[in-house]
């Protein structure tokens, strides 16, 4: 069969594709974006015209996919762990609304928050939502589950999340694949009223749910992926979640290991099945990436059973991305160093490219602010987050997608003046719109500066809803023509752009400034394909 | 036979063509390789790594332990020092000599040679210059791939093999000039 090196984003995306998928849905966030790029780069996909396009956020993603599925096709959904957090409305209730052709939510988690603002661990929306979970532990293993996945799905009409961490989706290794799957036919959901969740109805299928969750224990294409393997001394056991099971490995080897090992890449799984562990040894290791989820669920409040090592009695780390050395460490394995990073050497944060416009936007919004009291701008999720850094040092809050806006609008309503928020173009479009609605039905005083790229461009320059549209949504919000301003972030125009964001601070009411300059990424690369066709 | 190699630079500096040439060479060898990289915020003129580990038998971790490296190969001389945790102490250092200075503290650059100089086995070269006569001061990644090239345990061919896969759509120039890059550093290595 054919053999390809991909990344664990592209394995999964190969096996959605393999396995018959009819639409993704994303939005670009570290460490997920590969999986859309993938399938959008894919001749299989273009062949059997795959619907892949990137939606305006994870909510209306997770809602079209759902969509999707009610036609009884198959469809994935993927995005980063805090994107979790704007699909959860529709995650939560597609496990109560069920599903009809296969519905993967794949969440990838950032541990160590190598790209992110915390490390939530997905594998609680699962147990929150009563779905069931994958945990893959390498690439093979992720191509192969996507398989049962969408089966498992389709058998208990329940979407599946599908949980990976940065390490996974950004490591390569050989895969081997499978003969491709047909596609479904469009077939509607045999009862009527599975997706109205009106209180009668959802009543029922909650028990449903309740009911199925349990079934799900035993079953095997779960708990396929949960395997025991005995050991000779019985002082302790392991259970390794995941990608720390590949760590484990590094470490005891694949056979003949001293001390019985549990692998978890399936859940939820059964009381018997820890007791393989709980029943025979003394003492038990347990080690997963992220949250000390399992280990929470078998200390239980009390902890009074058996003697449990991990990250809740500091064996390993609280928090954290795991690495072979920290579970040497805490195997009590002896493990070898290198040598201490010279002093010398200084930290190099990542930074604004040459050439990009947000660095002139704040080089302009610096001097504007300088007839002001500090502490008034209110920043979000993207490259210009960069403005926190030196020699900016101008932004004071950055939280999640789209609340620069109704930041700005709260800090208003408490009296604040100027009121600033700054936030790029696919961020407005994906959760700042709303919020800007709420300023306008307000008439707050508040200053929105655009920082417009045309692109979304921190996770690669993925395609931003919002290019060409900005002013259209600006004033259909209702925001005043006269102030909404069109800057171009140059060096040329700084004077300019100064006084204007002076004029529009000075505006009791709301202002968009839109400071317009397409990413420098971008352009090189359009340009270079330009050259290229020639 | 394994081989676990850090592959190091500064975001644009094009590491990830250096793995994804080993990565072919790697494949056409039939050895099982894991290739981690870095995606995302520190793409931006941040420093970058990416893990790379190469044997004939499987490979469970991803990551590679500390002190287990066997070559740095880094495309600038500060960040080549940033991984010395991973370095086994028989290990490789292989990297260019001239840095990328885009941060306002970047240290003295004859402090940091001499520091790289303390590591027993140690390759220093101009890479940008020796790109820059190959035909491209882009090559420089390339460069210091053939600089590492003796240490990485697969024929010297595959190497080249997978460079003319990795760089055939961009046109038979840009293959020749890629050759030579990966040629002039192996020899300037000295091995």
């Amino acid at each position: 069969m054919k053999n390809l090196l991909l990344l664990g984003d592209e394995a999964i995306a190969q096996a959605a594709l393999d396995a018959g998928l009819s639409g993704m849905y994303a939005y670009p966030g570290t460490p997920s974006t590969e999986i859309m790029e993938y399938i959008q780069s894919s001749e299989q996909a273009e062949e059997r015209n795959v619907h892949r396009e990137w939606s305006a956020n994870e909510k209306t993603a997770m809602e079209a996919a759902l969509g999707m599925s009610y036609c009884g096709k198959r469809a994935m959904v993927a995005m980063k762990h805090v994107g979790l957090n704007v699909a959860a409305d529709p995650f939560i209730n597609s496990a109560m609304t069920g599903v009809n052709g296969g519905l993967i939510v794949v969440s990838a988690d950032d541990p160590s928050m190598h790209s992110s603002q915390n490390e939530q661990d997905s594998r609680f929306y699962a147990k929150f939502a009563n779905v069931p979970c994958f945990e893959p532990s390498d690439q093979q293993e992720a191509y192969e589950m996507i398989f049962d996945a969408f089966e498992l799905s389709e058998k208990y009409k329940l979407p599946v999340l599908f949980r990976i961490t940065t390490r996974l989706a950004h490591s390569r290794a050989s895969v081997s694949l499978r003969e491709p799957m047909p596609e479904k036919k469009l077939s509607l959901p045999a009862d009527p009223v599975q997706f109205v969740l009106l209180p009668a109805i959802a009543r029922k299928k909650y028990k449903y749910l309740i009911d199925a969750f349990e079934k799900l224990r035993y079953e095997i294409r779960l708990s396929k992926y949960n395997s025991f393997k005995d050991g000779s001394n019985r002082d302790m056991g392991i259970i390794a979640c995941g990608i720390a099971y590949n760590y484990l490995i590094e470490n005891i080897g694949s056979s003949n290991h001293e001390y019985p090992v549990l692998k978890l890449s399936g859940y939820p799984f059964p009381k018997d099945l820890i007791k393989d562990i709980t029943g025979r040894c003394k003492s038990v290791l347990i080690l997963e990436e992220g949250a000390p989820m399992v280990e929470e669920s078998l200390r239980g409040l009390l902890d009074d059973g058996i003697k449990i090592y991990g990250r809740m009695d500091g064996t390993v780390p609280r928090d954290g991305e795991l690495n072979p050395t920290i579970v040497a460490k805490s195997l009590g394995m002896e493990t070898s160093f290198g040598s201490e990073v010279p002093s010398l050497v200084k930290s190099r944060p990542p930074s604004f490219c040459k050439g990009c416009g947000h660095a002139d936007m704040f080089n302009a919004l610096i001097d504007a602010l300088k007839f002001y009291k500090t502490g008034s701008v209110f920043a979000d999720i993207g490259c210009y987050t960069l403005g926190a850094l030196p020699p900016y040092n101008s932004i004071n809050s950055c939280v999640d997608m789209g609340a620069s806006v109704t930041m700005a609008v709260g800090a208003a309503d408490a009296g604040l003046f100027p009121s600033v928020s700054v936030i790029g173009d696919s961020t407005f479009t994906h959760s700042g719109m709303t919020g800007l609605l709420d300023a306008v039905v307000k008439g707050s005083s508040v200053t929105i500066i655009i920082s417009d790229n045309s692109t979304t461009g921190m996770t690669g320059g993925q395609d931003s809803h919002a290019t060409g549209r900005l002013e259209q949504i600006c004033s259909g919000l209702g925001v005043d023509e006269k102030h909404i301003r069109l800057i171009i972030p140059l060096r040329k125009n700084h004077e300019e752009n100064v006084l204007i964001m002076r004029e529009e601070f000075e505006h009791r009411g709301v202002s968009v400034i839109i400071a317009q300059r397409e990413c420098i990424q971008t352009a090189t690369k359009k340009k270079r394909a330009v050259t290229s066709n020639r | 036979m394994k081989t676990d190699i850090i592959i190091s630079g500064v975001g644009g500096q094009g590491i990830l063509s250096i793995a994804a040439t080993i990565g072919l060479a790697a494949v056409a060898n039939k050895l099982y390789l894991k290739q981690s990289e870095v995606h995302g915020m520190s793409q931006r003129g941040g420093d970058v790594q990416s893990h790379f580990r190469l044997s004939d038998k499987p490979i469970a971790s991803d990551l590679i332990p500390y002190g287990k490296a066997d070559i740095i190969i880094s495309v600038e001389p500060m960040e080549s020092l940033r991984y010395l945790p991973w370095l086994s102490k028989n290990g490789w250092i292989v990297t260019n000599s001239v840095p990328m200075v885009n941060i306002p503290d970047y240290p003295a650059a004859e402090d940091i040679i001499n520091e790289i100089k303390k590591i027993k086995n140690h390759i220093i070269i101009d890479a940008d210059s020796i790109a820059k006569e190959a035909g491209s001061s882009k090559a420089g990644n390339i460069v210091i791939l053939g600089a590492a090239s003796p240490f990485i345990q697969m024929p010297y061919s595959s190497l080249e093999d997978a460079i003319r896969k990795l760089f055939g759509k961009k046109g038979e120039e840009i293959v020749e000039i890629n050759l030579k890059a990966l040629k002039a550093g192996r020899e300037a290595s000295g091995k």
